[in-house]
């Protein structure tokens, strides 16, 4: 009898609150100031007894079994401990407490790129990233043009990557880590990037992957591809494994609305170091925030960016789901043509959405903030509404649609013919 | 950082591997570093790649380099200031010297910021973190290799010729190595934590230099203190490079000490690297 692919017991991983800040990071001076005084406040904790608040688990007593060619979903919100369920599993970090047992060769795909050089050619960077991921240089050379003909980049091979387009650099990207050939695959939302051709491709070859009775552990926020391609799903709620089980069910688990969803979410506590989005809520045309929106109307989407330190190109994105998550348009800030170019500081941006766009039904609303090559941000379901039903104009015959949304589309009559 | 080992039983061939919290004081896995050797390779060569891309002179800066330093400290202390030089030319005499200090100097410097510059990939992919701060020791090898391959040719030049003392240099080569990796690797894992460490190591490499006899010999110091500059492991390296290049007395005592210093250096450098490495992905 097999043994599963992946066994996890307890798992846990605990981290401190802000001690990138605190902690690390802190120069020596800092820290010699910190080391005076820890006796006191060490003191100071004693005599209040209270629990100290600054650690938290972002991942505790995980436990689940993964067979030998299941395709597995982890699905979760934002800080539900999916990556870091995988950061560990892929041996990044070290959990906490409880264990691990991985059977077999993995490769994980944490982001695509990781360890490319923007000096060294697509050639060159082949082997490094190759090298990076695990390959030995002979597995490499057998399967370079395989590589080379799956990212389409055969003519800019000996171009440095710096001049790849972005599409370029992430197929290629994509390209070598597909290829690794490992008996477990760990895959972390690549499919954010690229364009849409590239992403059936990518999602085609890990079809491919999980078809050749590969186990495949898929962390996405795209339930339309996890229900596409997993077999089972697990959903984390902080930290937790709150659900373990049929994908659908583990969807319809997911997607029950949480206590605090509204029509405004505000980042908390609040990021550093990275662009990150800080305010978002529905609004109207004024800009005002509502809170129950009709199915006549029109709405907008206000967003506030924070940027630390200068970035270029910059792209916000915003994606409505329907009640069920599955995904039903995302709008882009270039769409508008609205560049945000070398920007730093707090911007506030509105997209509005096309009048009486919505049914009356349930909608999830959320946004991420990337540039070309990096995904900063992502908060995919933080704003969840229900449309109240008005007729409208444009609206006059409620019942009998379909769908989730109502489009305004142009009827023209054209001539009658006898018959 | 997890253990490997093998299949248990005839079905399940596939390598298991044991993910568990750690602690404390973890054993050096030989076997992982092996599995990954060709990754080292691949580091090295980047960063040699990467060094000489979109410059004009490329690879001649390898060359250059050592060849400028030399003139310079020649025309300052072998000329102004009228340094003795053991009654070699003096060019040669601190090429002898310069060649393992700037060796050491770079494999230093570079493999302490290596882990701070690697921390994209450190935080997504797993692999052997010593190979980091290694490579940049490797990097610092090729260098060496082509300012010894320029001293050869100023040897040739002053006819000045080494004698038997010269199979010496693979094992003083290796002291070097082992100091470098040492200092390197402590340096690496402090570095990490404390982000000063990075202002603070060029002119802690400068102040060392000095603290060295590379650009002056020992002689030049009071008898009554030479003790000290034995407990440098650099200066007994150093002094034996000299004298194995320039056929001269070697100092065993002195070399000595550097070796167990080295040697001692080395271990505690890889140790505790490896300690401090599985929290390196949460801090970078």
């Amino acid at each position: 009898m097999s043994k599963p692919a992946i066994t996890i017991e307890n798992l846990g991983k605990q981290y401190k609150v802000g001690l990138r800040e605190r902690m690390y990071n802190r120069t020596f001076g800092e820290a010699i100031v910190d080391s005076l005084r820890a006796p006191f406040r060490r003191l100071r904790h004693l005599s209040e007894k209270t629990d100290r608040q600054d650690t938290f688990w972002a991942l505790k007593d995980v436990s689940f079994e993964v067979q030998r060619g299941e395709v597995v979903g982890i699905i979760g919100r934002n800080g539900a401990g999916k990556s870091t369920l995988l950061k560990i599993l892929s041996r990044v970090t070290d959990p906490t407490t409880g264990r691990a047992i991985v059977r077999g060769r993995t490769s994980s795909l944490l982001e695509v790129g990781t360890g490319f050089h923007p000096e060294l050619t697509g050639r060159e960077n082949i082997y490094l990233n190759g090298a990076i991921l695990g390959m030995k240089k002979v597995e490499i050379d057998r399967r370079f043009d395989e590589i080379v003909a799956f990212a389409e980049v055969e003519k800019f091979l000996d171009m440095p990557v710096k001049h790849y387009s972005s599409g370029m650099y992430v197929r290629l990207a994509f390209a070598v880590s597909a290829h690794l050939d490992p008996e477990i695959l760990m895959v972390d939302e690549v499919l954010a990037v690229g364009d849409a051709e590239f992403q059936r491709k990518c999602l085609g070859k890990m079809k491919e992957v999980a078809g050749g009775g590969r186990t495949v552990l898929f962390v996405s926020h795209n339930m339309g591809a996890i229900g596409r391609l997993c077999g089972a799903a697990i959903v984390l709620q902080e930290g937790r494994v709150y659900f373990w089980g049929d994908t659908f069910e583990a969807i319809k688990q997911y997607s029950r609305p949480l206590s605090g969803s509204g029509t405004s979410w505000t980042r908390n506590p609040p990021f550093p170091d990275k662009p990150h989005l800080r305010h978002m809520y529905l609004c109207d045309e004024s800009g005002r925030h509502v809170d129950n929106p009709a199915s006549s109307g029109r709405y907008g989407i206000a967003i506030e960016v924070a940027v630390p330190a200068p970035k270029k190109n910059l792209l916000i994105s915003v994606g409505v789901h329907s009640g069920s998550l599955y995904p039903l348009f995302s709008t882009e800030s270039v769409d508008g043509g609205v560049a945000f170019g070398d920007m730093t500081g707090i911007c506030r941006t509105r997209v509005m959405l096309p009048d009486s766009i919505f049914m009356p039904k349930e909608f999830v609303v959320g946004a991420s903030l990337r540039d070309w090559s990096e995904r900063y941000d992502s908060q995919m379901d933080v704003l969840r509404f229900s449309v109240l039903e008005v007729p409208s104009l444009a609206n006059q015959v409620p019942k009998g649609r379909i769908g989730d949304l109502q489009l305004l589309c142009q009827w023209q009559k054209l001539e009658l013919m006898e018959g | 950082m997890a253990s490997r080992a093998t299949a248990d039983s005839g079905v399940d061939d596939a390598p298991v591997t044991l993910i568990e919290p750690k602690r404390g004081w973890m054993a050096i896995n030989f076997r992982e570093l092996w599995d990954y050797y060709e990754l080292l390779y691949f580091l090295v060569w980047r960063d040699i790649k990467v060094r000489y891309k979109q410059t004009v002179l490329g690879a001649a800066w390898a060359v250059i380099q050592p060849l400028l330093s030399m003139a310079i400290f020649s025309i300052i202390f072998g000329h102004f200031a009228k340094i003795p030089s053991d009654g070699v030319p003096y060019p040669i005499f601190v090429y002898a010297g310069l060649l393992p200090w700037t060796f050491f100097a770079n494999a230093v410097g570079s493999s302490s910021v290596s882990v701070i510059g690697q921390a994209n990939i450190i935080k997504k992919i797993y692999f052997p973190r010593l190979y980091i701060p290694i490579a940049s020791i490797g990097v610092g090898l090729v260098d060496f290799a082509v300012s010894f391959l320029v001293y050869v040719g100023i040897m040739l030049w002053y006819m000045h010729l080494p004698g038997l003392s010269v199979l010496l240099l693979p094992v003083l080569l290796l002291l070097t190595v082992m100091l470098a990796a040492g200092v390197g690797l402590l340096l690496a894992s402090v570095t990490v934590v404390y982000r000063d460490f990075r202002h603070v190591i060029p002119f802690m490499m400068q102040a060392w230099m000095y603290a060295t006899p590379v650009v002056y010999p020992v002689a030049i110091l009071p008898e009554k203190y030479r003790w000290v500059m034995a407990l440098n492991p650099m200066a007994g390296v150093i002094g034996g490079f000299r004298s194995s290049l320039l056929d001269q007395p070697i100092d065993w005592l002195s070399l000595g000490i550097s070796g167990v210093i080295a040697t001692g250096l080395f271990a505690f450098g890889l140790y505790n690297f490896r300690r401090a490495e599985r929290r390196f992905a949460d801090i970078v």
